[in-house]
C-alpha cells in the first residue's frame, strides 16, 4: 500500500465512520472504562475530584444491606413478571396463529401497551391500583381491593409485576408469532386428527419447535425487567417505606441523591454481573432443549 | 366443519373479550378524563354525563405541553436522522472495507450492546457534568446518537452484505465519489432497514426518561415524559387533569400506531429477532 492509498483510505475512514465512531466512544466506551475505574476512587461530585482507595467501594457494596435486600426483591419481581408476561403472551400468540378472523386487529390491540412509556404506564396503573380497584372493593365487598394495593408491601409487589407484565407480554407476543410460524401446520393437524389433547399439542409439538423463540423472549423480558426503573418511579415510588424499591431505582438514589458515586456505579457492575449471568446461563440450558422440525 | 366454525368465532369472541379487558385501563382513564376529580372518586366506573374539556385545559397550561411536545419532537427527530445518516454510512463502510479498525470497532459495537444502561449513566453524568455540558438539548441529542448507532450499524451491515457491489461498479467506472455513489446507489435500497430502525428508535427515544432526567435540568428543555413526572408530581391528588394529562400524552403516538401499525409490528419483529 502506497502512501496516497494511506491517505486516502483514512479520509474515506474518517467520512464514513467518524461521526459514528467519535459518538460511541465518547457516550459508551469512554464513560465505561471511566465507570470501571470510578469503582475504585471515593470520587465526590461537590469537590470533583477523587483518590484510588482500592476495594473500599465493592466491601462498602458487600455491607450495604439495602442493596442486597432490593436485589433480592428484584430478583423475586423479575421471576414472576418473566413467568407471567411469558406465559400470557405464549397462549395468545397461540391463539392468534390458528387463522382465526380478525387476527391482525388483535395483535394490533394487544401491543398497544408497548407505545407508551413506562413513566406514563405507571400512573396509568397508580390511577387504578390507588382509586379504581379500593372502589370496586369497598362497593361490591371484595375484600382484595378495599384498600389500596399501593399501601402495603406485598400488594405493591403484586402491582409492579401486573403494571410491567401488561407491558412486555404484547412485545413478547410479537416473538412468539413470528418463532410459531415455523411450527408446520400439517403437523398440527395430523396431530388433532390422530386425537391428540390441546395441552398436549402444546406441550410435545409446539414448544418444543419454537424453543428459539422461547430463548429469546426470556432473555428480552429477563434484562428488561431487571433494569425496570420508569414503573417503579412512577407507581409505587419505591414506597411505601422504600420496601419496593427495585436495584436500579437504588442505583439512581445511591449515586444522585446520595452522592455516593463510587458506591452506586459499583452497585451498578454487580446488577450487571448479576443479569448477565442470569441471561446467559438460561439461554445455555434452554438451548440444548432445542429440536429441529 | 360447521361446528368447527362455531368453535373458531368462539375464540374470536373470548379473544375480543379479553383485549376488551386488556386495554380497559385506557378507557377507564379516557372516561374520567372529562369528568370532575370530585365525581371520579364517587365513581370511577360510571360514564361521563357532559363533554367537559376543563380538565384539558388545565393540563394543557399547567404540564406546558405545547413546549415539552415540541421538546420532544424535535430531540427525537433530530436523534433519529442522525442515527440514520451515520450508522448508515458506516454500516457499509464495515461491509466494504474490511480493514482491521473496522472488524475492531463493529467487535466493540456489537459487544457494547449488551451494556445496560445503568452502568453507564454515573460516568455519563460526572464526564459530562464536568465539562459543563449537561442541560443542554444538543448533549441529550449526542448521547442518543451513541446510544443508537451500534444497533443502527448492526442492522444496517446485515442489510447492505446481501447487496451485490456489481450495483456499484458501473458508478465507479463512470467516476462518480464513493460518497456520491452511496447516496445514490445504496441509500435508496435502505428503506425497509430504515424503516424498521425509524420504529424502533421513536418508541425509545420519545418514551425515554431516565437519560433526559439526568441530562435536561431546566423546566424549559423537558420533554413530555418529564413535564408528565413533574405533573403528577405536583398535582398528586387532582385527578381530572392529571388523567386528561396522560390521555393528551398517549393520543399522538396513539394515532400514528394507528396510521402506520403494519410497519410498527415489522419493525418491532424484525428488532427483536435479531
Amino acid at each position: 500500500m502506497n502512501k496516497k492509498m494511506v491517505w486516502r483510505n483514512s479520509g474515506t475512514f474518517l467520512l464514513f465512520a467518524g461521526p459514528s465512531t467519535f459518538a460511541f466512544a465518547a457516550v459508551v466506551l469512554v464513560p465505561f472504562l471511566v465507570g470501571v475505574y470510578l469503582t475504585f476512587t471515593n470520587w465526590d461530585v461537590r469537590t470533583g475530584d477523587g483518590t484510588l482507595i482500592g476495594l473500599a467501594n465493592y466491601t462498602e457494596v458487600m455491607k450495604d444491606q439495602a442493596f442486597w435486600t432490593q436485589l433480592w426483591f428484584t430478583i423475586k419481581y423479575v421471576f414472576c413478571t418473566v413467568l407471567l408476561s411469558n406465559v400470557v403472551a405464549f397462549f395468545i400468540a397461540f391463539a392468534l396463529t390458528s387463522g382465526l378472523k380478525g387476527e391482525k386487529w388483535l395483535r394490533t390491540g394487544f401491543f398497544t401497551p408497548n407505545l407508551i412509556g413506562g413513566i406514563v404506564l405507571g400512573y396509568l396503573w397508580q390511577m387504578l391500583f390507588s382509586q379504581v380497584l379500593p372502589y370496586l372493593g369497598q362497593t361490591y365487598g371484595w375484600s382484595w381491593f378495599e384498600t389500596s394495593w399501593l399501601t402495603d408491601t406485598d400488594t405493591a409487589f403484586w402491582a409492579l409485576v401486573i403494571a410491567t407484565a401488561w407491558q412486555l407480554a404484547g412485545y413478547l407476543m410479537i416473538i412468539y408469532i413470528a418463532g410459531f410460524s415455523g411450527v408446520p401446520n400439517d403437523v398440527l393437524e395430523a396431530a388433532s386428527i390422530d386425537g391428540a389433547s390441546r395441552s398436549a399439542m402444546i406441550r410435545k409439538i409446539v414448544l418444543p419447535l419454537s424453543v428459539s423463540a422461547v430463548v429469546i423472549c426470556i432473555f428480552i423480558s429477563l434484562s428488561r425487567s431487571f433494569l425496570t426503573y420508569d414503573i417503579n418511579l412512577s407507581l409505587t415510588k419505591g414506597g411505601p417505606f422504600n420496601s419496593t424499591e427495585l436495584a436500579s431505582y437504588h442505583i439512581v438514589q445511591k449515586a444522585f441523591l446520595s452522592n455516593q458515586y463510587g458506591i452506586g456505579q459499583a452497585e451498578a457492575i454487580v446488577l450487571f454481573a448479576v443479569v448477565a449471568l442470569i441471561a446467559l446461563t438460561q439461554s445455555y440450558l434452554l438451548k440444548r432443549m432445542e429440536v429441529e422440525s | 366443519m360447521r361446528s368447527k366454525r362455531y368453535a373458531g368465532s368462539l375464540k374470536s369472541a373470548a379473544l375480543y373479550i379479553m383485549l376488551f379487558a386488556f386495554l380497559f385501563p385506557f378507557l377507564l382513564v379516557m372516561m374520567n378524563s372529562f369528568k370532575k376529580t370530585q365525581y371520579f372518586v364517587e365513581n370511577p366506573l360510571a360514564l361521563p354525563t357532559s363533554f367537559n374539556l376543563d380538565n384539558y385545559l388545565n393540563a394543557y397550561e399547567n404540564m406546558n405541553f405545547l413546549k415539552s411536545f415540541m421538546n420532544s419532537l424535535l430531540i427525537t427527530v433530530v436523534a433519529v436522522l442522525l442515527i440514520l445518516l451515520f450508522a448508515s454510512m458506516t454500516g457499509y463502510l464495515f461491509v466494504r472495507f474490511k480493514w482491521k479498525v473496522n472488524g475492531v470497532l463493529f467487535f466493540l459495537m456489537l459487544a457494547s450492546m449488551t451494556l445496560p444502561f445503568q452502568v453507564l449513566m454515573i460516568p455519563l453524568v460526572m464526564l459530562y457534568g464536568n465539562m459543563g455540558l449537561l442541560n443542554m438539548k444538543s448533549t441529550l441529542l449526542f448521547m442518543y446518537m451513541g446510544f443508537g448507532i451500534p444497533f443502527g450499524v448492526f442492522t444496517f451491515h446485515g442489510f447492505i452484505k446481501g447487496i451485490p457491489y456489481e450495483l456499484e461498479e458501473s458508478a465507479f467506472i463512470e467516476g462518480s465519489s464513493r460518497l456520491r455513489t452511496f447516496f445514490q446507489i445504496i441509500v435508496p435500497l435502505l428503506r425497509p432497514v430504515m424503516m424498521t430502525l425509524i420504529v424502533l428508535d421513536v418508541l425509545w427515544i420519545w418514551n425515554d426518561y431516565l437519560l433526559p432526567s439526568l441530562v435536561l435540568l431546566s423546566p424549559e428543555h423537558k420533554t413530555l415524559p418529564l413535564s408528565t413526572y413533574s405533573f403528577f408530581s405536583s398535582y398528586s391528588v387532582d385527578y381530572g387533569p392529571l388523567m386528561a394529562g396522560l390521555v393528551m400524552t398517549v393520543i399522538p403516538v396513539l394515532v400514528l400506531y394507528l396510521l402506520l401499525q403494519n410497519h410498527i409490528i415489522k419493525g418491532v419483529t424484525q428488532g427483536a429477532l435479531k
